[in-house]
């Protein structure tokens, strides 16, 4: 996937401004920012919900799956009904075989006749990404598809996430948490203000702040962040 | 179209799997269709009135000295409402204060003798006692009206009578006859006879005792004759005003028929409505839209699915209530294709409406009290008949409500409910207008969905 000189406003307001972003198959990329900085908008942007007043996005491969940050899913129907709608909207030959590969990925199998308002916030996170699956994307977009989870739901997903990467799907997910996007994404897109101000890997950014702001260097990679944000003037 | 099915299918089964909802889909028509049914197959009905008579049994009204043969007051009233015999005022207040009387009705031990004072130098005031219980506004106004209407009557009666027996002394005086009083019979002359008389013996008169005698005769044909006139005016003193009713325009359907519409409407606006805008809030309150429409199904497929699912359930509902009604009131069957065709109509126009407002607001709570508080007054407004408020506030009512689909729908329905009235093109036309402008409306409002 490549995006180049992305622009997004808001009125007078500059949600992004020229954000460039190249992800190959395979690789995990993460979107990281203060709040406002213009990670959602990007993803949005990427999966061609919004449109952006300046430009351009390529998708090599065609289809992108998209996650949004709160579950789209239909809480009344059960984890079967939603995979199975969804599969027949996107018009898939044999829609029962294919949400039995899903339930077998997200490991629901044993819970697809439940409603999916009792499940927890996590399997309803993993039901959420299956259905991004469903149209067997080349790229897949996050959004910040950790938030409210606790720590055995967050790594259960992230070892569902890798294992997709794996595989040869890109993935490209925004966090807020900083120590998830050290461990997982394998490149990182630093947003502020709507600017790109760093994009490469964890080892590339330490770098950049003991260059920058060599007093955090040796500190937690959160604490070093900020500093580094910091010394940007964000 | 693919999607449209599946969408259409999955809001079906969001429906059942809400059994509060499904239930008040199907409870609700049903309960409308029984109460309505119900009270129009009673009829306007007789009120009930407690009715207690204080007046000695065998008193009679007194016109000059001569006892008026009865009026059959009580008949009368009785014939009107449902009258509730009790012995004492006790009772009557209790029937009242209890509501198993509408009101009461208390004809005092001297009202015969205070109608007979009106003859006299020293007229009283006749009066009747009712009891009512104004416990609301519309019983209080309904009680005023059944006891004016009632007395009304029973005034008519009385003077009827007396105008009755004032025509018969009349023609006494002019024709002559038998007069019974004081328990003799004196034979009355009359007018008539007396000119006759005094024509025959003029001539026999010397010529100096004519003219005057001539005047005498001439005053008794001229009173005869004038007598005459008075009989018919004293007839009509009862009921100087006739009424002659011409209906110039508004030809409506019988009561009964206008009522099942009412109601039918009404269910089919909630339904639709509610059911519409509640089903689009919901694609937003789970996060659905951005993903549904990503290429998986168009916002105007989507609006369409959501118009087609509140008609097919609007149409079950109402067809389900009409039938319903049938219990009661017989419909015609034959005219069902009429009914098919008014309900679409009805709801699909409701439905764009219930679209727009879906397209309004976020959340389901928020768009369904929103959809009450559009579509309860709106019922209510399309409801107010011309002359009830000024010209003015009527053509208001009249131009707003012509911008909502209630008051078409309910056209349409009636018209198709029973041939009389107005035909059912124009409803149908204007709901067709409406439609389209909803739709247009629906499609501007899903756009601001796109935006995450």
């Amino acid at each position: 996937m490549r995006a180049s000189g992305i622009v997004k406003r808001y009125g007078d307001r500059e949600a992004l401004r020229g954000v460039d972003l190249e992800a190959v198959p395979g690789e995990m990329v993460a979107v990281i920012g203060p709040n406002g900085a213009g990670k959602t908008t990007l993803l949005s942007i990427l999966a061609g919900i919004t449109k952006p007043d300046a430009g351009e996005v390529e998708s090599a491969n065609g289809e992108v799956g998209w996650v949004p940050q709160q579950a789209a899913l239909y809480r009344r129907l059960t984890v079967e009904e939603n995979l199975l709608l969804f599969a027949r909207l996107e018009g898939h030959d044999d829609p029962r075989a294919s949400i039995e590969e899903m339930l077998e990925l997200t490991g629901l199998r044993e819970r697809r006749g439940e409603v999916v308002a009792r499940l927890s916030g996590g399997n309803q996170q993993r039901i959420n990404i299956a259905i991004g699956l469903l149209s067997r994307p080349a790229v897949l977009l996050l959004d910040e598809p950790s938030v409210g989870l606790d720590p055995r739901q967050r790594a259960r997903l992230w070892d569902f996430v890798s294992a997709l990467a794996g595989r040869g799907t890109t993935v490209i997910f925004s966090t807020h948490d900083i120590q998830e996007a050290e461990r997982y994404g394998g490149r990182l897109l630093v947003l502020a203000d709507g600017e790109a101000l760093f994009d490469g890997s964890p080892e590339e950014l330490r770098e950049a702040v003991r260059r920058e702001a060599p007093e955090a260097a040796d500190r937690d990679f959160e604490t070093a962040f900020v500093a580094y944000l910091h010394h940007r003037g964000h | 179209m693919r999607g449209v099915r599946w969408l259409l299918l999955k809001d079906l089964q969001i429906l059942r799997r809400s059994p509060l909802q499904a239930v008040l889909l199907v409870a609700y028509p049903i309960l409308i269709a029984v109460l309505v049914g119900f009270a129009i197959s009673r009829g306007p009905g007789n009120p009930r009135v407690a009715f207690l008579n204080e007046v000695p049994a065998g008193t009679r009204i007194n016109v000059g000295g001569q006892e008026l043969p009865q009026a059959n007051v009580k008949g009368r009233i009785c014939a009107r409402v449902d009258c509730v015999f009790v012995h004492d005022r006790d009772e009557a207040e209790a029937k009242v204060k209890s509501g198993d009387a509408l009101a009461a009705l208390i004809l005092p031990a001297n009202l015969v003798n205070k109608i007979n004072s009106l003859s006299t130098l020293t007229p009283g005031v006749p009066e009747v006692e009712v009891m009512v219980n104004e416990e609301n506004a519309v019983k209080a106004e309904l009680v005023d009206d059944r006891i004016t209407s009632l007395l009304a009557q029973a005034n008519l009666a009385i003077a009827r009578r007396i105008g009755s027996e004032g025509g018969r002394y009349l023609n006494l005086i002019v024709n002559g006859g038998e007069f019974h009083a004081l328990g003799g019979t004196f034979h009355i002359l009359g007018l008539r006879t007396t000119a006759s008389i005094l024509k025959a013996v003029t001539p026999a008169l010397p010529k100096s005792l004519r003219p005057p005698l001539e005047e005498v005769s001439e005053f008794a044909t001229q009173a005869r004759d004038n007598l005459d006139v008075a009989k018919p005016l004293i007839d009509r003193l009862a009921q100087p005003i006739a009424v002659d009713k011409v209906v110039v325009g508004g030809e409506s359907p019988p009561l009964e028929i206008f009522a099942i519409a009412v109601a039918a409407t009404l269910t089919l606006a909630f339904v639709v409505v509610l059911l519409v805008a509640g089903s689009l809030a919901l694609e937003r309150e789970e996060n659905a839209f951005p993903r549904l429409t990503r290429g998986l199904v168009s916002t105007g497929g989507l609006l369409g699915e959501k118009v087609l699912l509140g008609i097919a359930v609007g149409l079950l509902v109402t067809l389900l209530m009409l039938f319903g009604m049938q219990m009661f009131v017989p419909l015609e069957l034959g005219r069902v294709w009429l009914w098919l065709i008014a309900i679409v109509a009805g709801g699909g126009a409701l439905a764009a409406a219930g679209a727009a407002l879906g397209a309004a607001a976020r959340e389901v709570r928020a768009v369904s009290l929103l959809a009450f508080m559009v579509t309860l007054p709106v019922a209510f407004l399309s409801l107010v008949p011309s002359g009830a408020v000024s010209p003015t506030v009527f053509d208001l009512i009249r131009y707003f409500t012509a911008l909502f689909p209630f008051k078409p729908a309910l056209q349409a329905i009636t018209a198709a409910l029973d041939e009389t009235g107005p035909g059912i093109g124009g409803p149908l036309l204007h709901l067709a207008i409406l439609f389209v402008a909803y739709t247009a409306i629906a499609r501007i409002a899903l756009r601001r969905f796109a935006a995450v």
